[in-house]
């Protein structure tokens, strides 16, 4: 499973887990909880009481935690989002955030799990325009065996194997998802396997590299039928490729 | 008397002796006659004039006020003043569409035509607001279809705009010539089709990052043959493509065409053709400017840009590289503003271009030019007034790059005529903050977004409160200020000491109690808009503005500490003001989880959505 969709497995069960537990919790004072330095006081503060929101946010640089109570999140925007444009998002549940801190300690983020930090809504505060003026497209041409038409597909729209496999599913309307390569057309019972062609002009198995790694290489897409769909009147020797795919 | 002036246009009954203070810095309007109503000439009847002046006179001369600071003060002095103002007003500027109604202003000023409006709090525009809030342009343009027939400009920012709006528009205004939305939503290319269809007299067409949906680019081919008075176009934000022939030949006919602003789909080979038919051009936007050219394309796309001699703003540059930049090198002689903010340029590619342009005011990057491209701003921009540096990724927790501190010192120390800044980075010193403000003193916008809340000096680990301490004892000037890294309430008791100037201030994740607020309210005395998020302030600290908020346009604050019943007794002591609260249902019952405090003369209004509540 890549990490995509354990991200937003995670991503599911973290908010599922906050909504809990934001009905659960009754109205409390939290402390402050940050790290250090942190005045507490100025003439006029009211004592005791927090007055400080909440999140159950990492923020600051890599290799530096901070790690806050899990209060209430009072008074703090408690819809998350994921990080846009990144597609290695994985939320960390904020439990295991909150293990190793308290301390400050470092902790290098190379020896984490593969993470980002859910996001605060509305920050930083750039214009949701500027955030998609500045994606840029890819498309290709995606071909399937037997098929009249080409269609075009922006890869730059989608964050994994499974999303493309779906838009090539919902473009050409005739497929069921086998699994991140391979189709099965049910009307006629062939089955699909996804190529593309990259950048030195070799077709490859969809679905070995990386998904950034594939964006950036591909060059188009196609759909090839494997040796089994070429039906029983099929007189075709079969190309010494397929013999590979049929054993994908 | 209570001087109840708002949303820069006064409804206030005249004051008997108040002084016409000429605040407008483009115009300083000396108006020699009577000034000091006391000054009384007695007519033969006994009674008083206070000028010796016929209205109609009155009205002339005032009618050369353009500013809408100087014509409210102007409308205060007297009766007479009062009207001649009104009388003579041909735009009315409205900073909040709620503090007043379009039935009131029609009212007062009859001959108005051209409007500009602005609709929902500035933190919707980074998704605080909810959807369906309201700030609706339709009521306003059926009061207007009737009181100003003759309407000619409308000017929005943040409203909520319908398609049958702008069909309405396009249909009730036969004079229309020009509309700008920014920011707005709630339209669609179709809204664009009835106005480029309906709209005979259309000088100005310019639609800037907006939430609009997109169907296509059908409507740019709406514009009749015979339509030739385009003068600004910009389209600059669809996504869609528009037909190239269809632009092309608008861009022919169109001979007093001075902006011209494309989307992306809009590729090298296209722009030449336009430009070729376009060089008379001031302003324009690029679209995408990566494509393979052929050495004969590639020339001839720079003698097109050689060509236009009169480019004071360029704009666009999608995905534009060292390839292609050079062609923009001989048309930049005159260019005053360049926005780079979509180009994701490295700092070599920066300083060649910025070596071609000696004029620069206003510069725009992304911060992929790191602070080896700031320096190159420093030292090739001499006559810089404004710089700002948006992040390329903002959202991408793995980037490390960026700008930091040393490039904001390395532009200050080269460019000291800055006084208008956006920096978005990750890293900043206090230090590194009070030697930029040394060096520019005369900052008026200063507006530094440290990218990760709560973060402090990156080399001394305190507090930021220093860094703004500086620019608020500095810059004396000082109007606008967004503060952030980890600050105390000490950052909040220099600005209410220090900033006697400022009129617009955010925080975000700052301070540590209500003292921070209460400095700010009580020390600022032109502060116009506050809007905070995320901070420990809470009921006190809102209690304490209360006389505050009557003289600016609005409060907002969002994941505070304050509380509905905080709220109902600020509305309740305040019946002027417009107390609005949205709740977040998953929160406590008596939070207040966004809270928008304004003045306004029409009361509290009537097309509210359910989720917010007004006290």
């Amino acid at each position: 499973m890549y990490a995509i969709e354990k991200a937003d497995a995670a991503f599911l069960l973290f908010t599922k887990r906050e909504k809990e537990r934001k009905k659960k919790k009754k109205k409390k004072k939290v402390e402050r909880s940050i790290a250090p330095e942190m005045d507490n006081g100025s003439p006029g503060s009211e004592a005791s009481g927090l007055t400080f929101m909440e999140t159950e946010l990492t923020l600051g640089l890599p290799g530096v935690s901070h790690c806050r109570k899990s209060g209430k999140k009072r008074g703090f925007s408690e819809t998350v989002e994921l990080s846009l444009g990144s597609s290695a998002s994985v939320l960390e549940s904020r439990d295991s955030n909150c293990k190793d801190d308290g301390s400050g300690n470092e902790i290098d983020a190379t020896s984490r799990a593969p993470q980002t930090k859910a996001q605060v809504i509305g920050w930083p505060p750039v214009r949701s325009f500027r955030k998609t003026a500045m994606k840029t497209s890819k498309y290709v041409k995606v071909a399937v065996d037997g098929a009249p038409y080409l269609r075009k597909l922006d890869l730059e729209t989608y964050n994994s194997y499974q999303q493309l496999m779906s838009a090539v599913n919902d473009v050409f309307g005739v497929f069921t998802i086998c699994n991140e390569r391979k189709l099965l057309d049910s009307v006629n019972g062939s089955e699909y396997v996804a190529t593309y062609e990259d950048k030195e002009g070799d077709w490859m198995l969809v679905g070995d590299v990386p998904w950034k790694m594939f964006v950036e290489s591909c060059k188009r897409l196609r759909l090839m039928k494997t040796l089994e769909a070429i039906g029983s009147g099929g007189r075709m020797s079969p190309n010494p490729k397929w013999q590979l795919l049929k054993n994908a | 008397m209570f001087l109840f002036d708002y949303s820069e246009a006064s409804f206030a009954p005249p004051m008997a002796n108040s002084h016409i203070g000429c605040s407008s810095r483009e115009k300083k309007v000396e108006l020699r006659f009577c000034m000091d109503p006391k000054r009384r000439k007695v007519d033969s009847l006994g009674s008083t004039h206070l000028s010796p002046f016929p209205d109609e006179v009155l009205e002339r001369v005032l009618s050369l006020l353009k500013a809408h600071k100087d014509r409210s003060t102007v409308s205060l002095v007297c009766r007479d003043w009062y009207n001649a103002e009104r009388w003579s007003r041909t735009h009315v500027f409205i900073g909040n569409c709620y503090s007043v109604s379009p039935e009131i202003v029609a009212r007062r000023f009859p001959k108005i035509r051209s409007v500009t409006l602005k609709g929902k709090p500035r933190f919707s525009d980074f998704n605080l607001v909810p959807e369906n809030w309201g700030a609706d342009i339709h009521q306003w343009l059926v009061v207007f279809a009737k009181a100003y027939p003759f309407l000619e400009e409308l000017k929005l920012k943040r409203m909520t705009v319908s398609d049958e709006s702008l069909e309405f528009l396009a249909s009730s205004f036969p004079n229309f010539k020009a509309i700008s939305l920014l920011s707005c939503d709630g339209f669609s290319t179709n809204g664009l089709a009835a106005i480029a269809t309906h709209c005979k007299n259309l000088t100005e067409l310019d639609i800037q990052e907006n939430g609009m949906e997109d169907n296509g680019g059908r409507w740019l081919s709406c514009f009749p043959e015979s339509f030739t008075s385009l003068e600004v176009l910009n389209f600059s934000s669809q996504h869609s493509d528009v037909s190239f022939d269809a632009l092309e030949r608008l861009v022919t006919r169109c001979k007093s065409l001075k902006v011209l602003k494309v989307n992306k789909n809009v590729n090298l080979e296209q722009l030449q053709r336009l430009l070729v038919r376009a060089p008379q051009l001031t302003e324009l936007g690029t679209g995408n400017f990566q494509q393979e050219l052929t050495p004969h394309q590639h020339a001839e796309l720079e003698s097109a840009f050689r060509n236009c001699k009169n480019l004071y703003t360029l704009s666009g540059l999608w995905e534009a590289t060292s390839l292609h930049l050079p062609v923009l090198y001989p048309a930049c002689g005159s260019l005053t503003f360049l926005n780079l903010s979509y180009a994701t340029l490295q700092s070599s590619d920066l300083a060649k271009l910025l070596a071609y342009c000696p004029n620069l005011r206003r510069l725009w990057v992304l911060d992929t030019v790191e602070d080896k491209g700031l320096e190159a701003v420093g030292s090739s921009c001499p006559l810089l007034e404004e710089l700002r540096v948006f992040p390329a990724g903002p959202f991408d927790q793995d980037i490390n790059h960026g700008v930091t501190e040393s490039g904001f010192v390395a532009v200050s120390r080269g460019c000291r005529k800055l006084y208008y800044v956006l920096y978005f980075c990750r890293q900043m010193t206090n230090a590194a903050v009070a030697t930029v403000v040394q060096n520019c003193p005369d900052f008026t916008h200063f507006r530094l977004c440290i990218m990760n809340p709560w973060q402090p000096d990156h080399l001394t680990g305190e507090a930021m409160d220093e860094a703004f301490g500086a620019v608020v004892k500095t810059c004396t000037k000082l109007q606008r200020l967004s503060v952030s890294g980890r600050l105390t309430d000490l950052t909040f008791e220099y600005i209410g000491k220090y900033a006697k100037n400022l009129e617009t201030l955010s925080v975000a994740f700052a301070g540590s109690s209500d003292w921070g607020m209460q400095c700010v309210l009580a020390g600022c005395p032109k502060l116009r808009k506050l809007e905070i998020r995320d901070c420990p302030f809470g009921n006190k600290a809102l209690l304490s503005g209360l006389e505050k908020y009557e003289s600016m346009r609005s409060l907002w604050m969002s994941a505070c500490n304050v509380t509905l019943n905080g709220c109902r007794l600020l509305a309740k002591e305040m019946p002027r003001l417009n107390v609005e609260v949205m709740k977040d249902d998953e929160n406590d019952e008596s939070q207040a989880g966004k809270v928008y405090v304004y003045r306004s003369v029409a009361g509290p209004r009537r097309d509210a959505p359910p989720f917010v509540l007004t006290l």
